[in-house]
């Protein structure tokens, strides 16, 4: 069975499990290193990126949470995960994990009381999908090759690049688990090229 | 078409939330210090609770400049205060952008019988509560996220522990009711019903419920966690210790790691001296933070 491990440090980390068992796959909540050995792929959760960048670098999760991503594991970074996993951030000078090619913006949409929920459609996964947008960043560019899945405003909030998927809403908060198993059959096709 | 202020919206900024420190703060400086240790929200205050106690009065929102310093500071959530029932308090920091308003029994009560109908904001509220009945009628009221009252400004645990006990035991037993006993159960401990039906049904509360009231120390963090709170606020425990870094980024820890024991021993090692606490029975009834609503 494809088992899928969400970064545990801090979020919203039960919801996605419950999302990635409706999903049809296993999923693991990782807390420590040696746990991403047991995962074919890997979800960084919603939350708050500077307190879980600060947890990453405290339980020397860096490297191999860059390593997991190089190796071709499947990524699926959604909102202060798509935080962590650009290239660059508006505003500040050194990226999070930087390892997927975009660049994106931080609290974009406003403060809390600006968070909302939209239907909007993600290219080639869903029409019509109830996206949950809190203190919610977006993708301000793509780089080459990524591609653009969904926009709302006129703003990029989901993209791919890859084995690397982001999104700037919640997928985990609603009963809506299209987005998710899109992500398990990225991670069960790159199984079976990773295994070739 | 986006709507913005939806049940989903409020009470899913409280999940982001989840395994994390609340900290209060009174300034831009230990509201940096706070986000620098990885706090995932900060409270603005103008007084931490200890000192509110010491202080005697009547304790109110903050001043606004207080407010918008630390909103100016950092990047993180940032939560204040209104008094119970204070609706002109909770329309001030709304209108000033403030991220989520805790309608809080440390602050002296605006109104002794009534709370803020909160369902009619589109910001988020967080109230304590020391049983289910309370819990239930707050989130009825449209609190978005739940902490125990705990007894604030003490350092002490214990009514921050009696309170999650109570709320998780009688979450078990609706749980374990027949649906026929429940309606009794809802008048005996003054619950809406649906909710409880909601409650037994999904097996959880609807909302998350932090702890918060008394915790000093790394251990009393993962103590909290262990007792099923979903995150922790710390109050005075932090900024009143004799190293508010060091505390800072300890309870952290300990909150994500609450099983972990060895990591807890060494980071309590070296800590400094946690604030200094209060026991329960030196306070009289009218000092009681935690009896000032139902």
């Amino acid at each position: 069975m494809t088992v899928i491990g969400v970064l545990g440090l801090q979020g919203a980390v039960r919801e996605h499990v419950r999302s990635i068992e409706a999903s049809g796959a296993q999923a693991i909540v990782v807390k420590r290193t040696s746990q991403l050995d047991d995962i074919d792929g890997l979800i960084l959760p919603g939350g708050e990126s500077t307190t879980m960048r600060r947890l990453i670098d405290k339980y020397g999760f860096f490297e191999p949470l860059q390593q997991f991503g190089q190796s071709g594991k499947p990524i699926f970074g959604t909102c202060a995960g798509l935080i962590l996993l650009a290239e660059r951030i508006q505003g500040q000078d050194q990226p999070h994990l930087g390892l997927m090619n975009m660049i994106v913006e931080r609290n974009a949409f406003g403060r809390q009381r600006e968070s909302f929920e939209a239907f909007i459609d993600i290219k080639g996964v869903a029409k019509e999908y109830e996206a949950v947008f809190i203190r919610a960043p977006y993708i301000v560019e793509v780089g080459e090759g990524a591609e653009v899945l969904a926009k709302q405003n006129d703003k990029i909030v989901a993209a791919q690049d890859g084995h690397y998927l982001a999104c700037a809403f919640h997928p985990e908060l609603t009963d809506d688990h299209r987005l998710t198993k899109h992500f398990v059959q990225m991670v069960e096709e790159s199984k079976k090229t990773l295994a070739s | 078409m986006s709507r913005t202020g939806t049940d989903r919206v409020k009470r899913g900024m409280a999940e982001m939330q989840k395994g994390g420190v609340i900290m209060d703060v009174v300034n831009a400086e230990q509201a940096k210090i706070a986000e620098e240790a990885g706090a995932v929200a900060v409270m603005a205050l103008e007084r931490v609770p200890a000192d509110i106690r010491a202080a005697g009065g009547v304790a109110r929102m903050a001043d606004p400049t207080i407010v918008e310093e630390v909103m100016n500071a950092v990047s993180i959530p940032v939560m204040a205060k209104a008094r119970i029932g204070h609706v002109v308090e909770a329309r001030v920091l709304e209108s000033m952008g403030v991220d989520y308003i805790d309608e809080s029994e440390v602050l002296t009560p605006a109104d002794e019988v009534f709370h803020i109908k909160k369902n009619d904001y589109t910001v988020p509220f967080v109230c304590g509560c020391r049983n289910l009945g309370e819990a239930t009628r707050r989130i009825g009221e449209g609190a978005s996220m739940l902490r125990t009252k705990g007894e604030p400004g003490t350092g002490n645990i214990v009514e921050a522990v009696r309170h999650m006990r109570e709320v998780q035991s009688q979450i078990r037993q609706v749980i374990s009711m027949n649906e026929d006993e429940l309606m009794t159960y809802a008048k005996n401990i003054g619950a809406p019903y649906e909710l409880l039906l909601q409650i037994k049904e999904e097996g959880r509360l609807p909302v998350v419920n932090f702890a918060a009231g008394g915790i000093a120390t790394p251990a009393d963090a993962a103590l909290m966690m262990q007792l099923g709170a979903d995150g922790v606020f710390v109050g005075s425990g932090i900024f009143k210790s004799n190293n508010p870094e060091k505390f800072a980024r300890a309870i952290v820890e300990a909150t994500t790691h609450y099983d972990d024991y060895k990591l807890i021993g060494e980071l309590s090692k070296g800590l400094g001296t946690a604030m200094k606490g209060m026991e329960m029975s030196t306070l009289q009834p009218s000092d009681r933070m935690q009896d000032r609503s139902m």
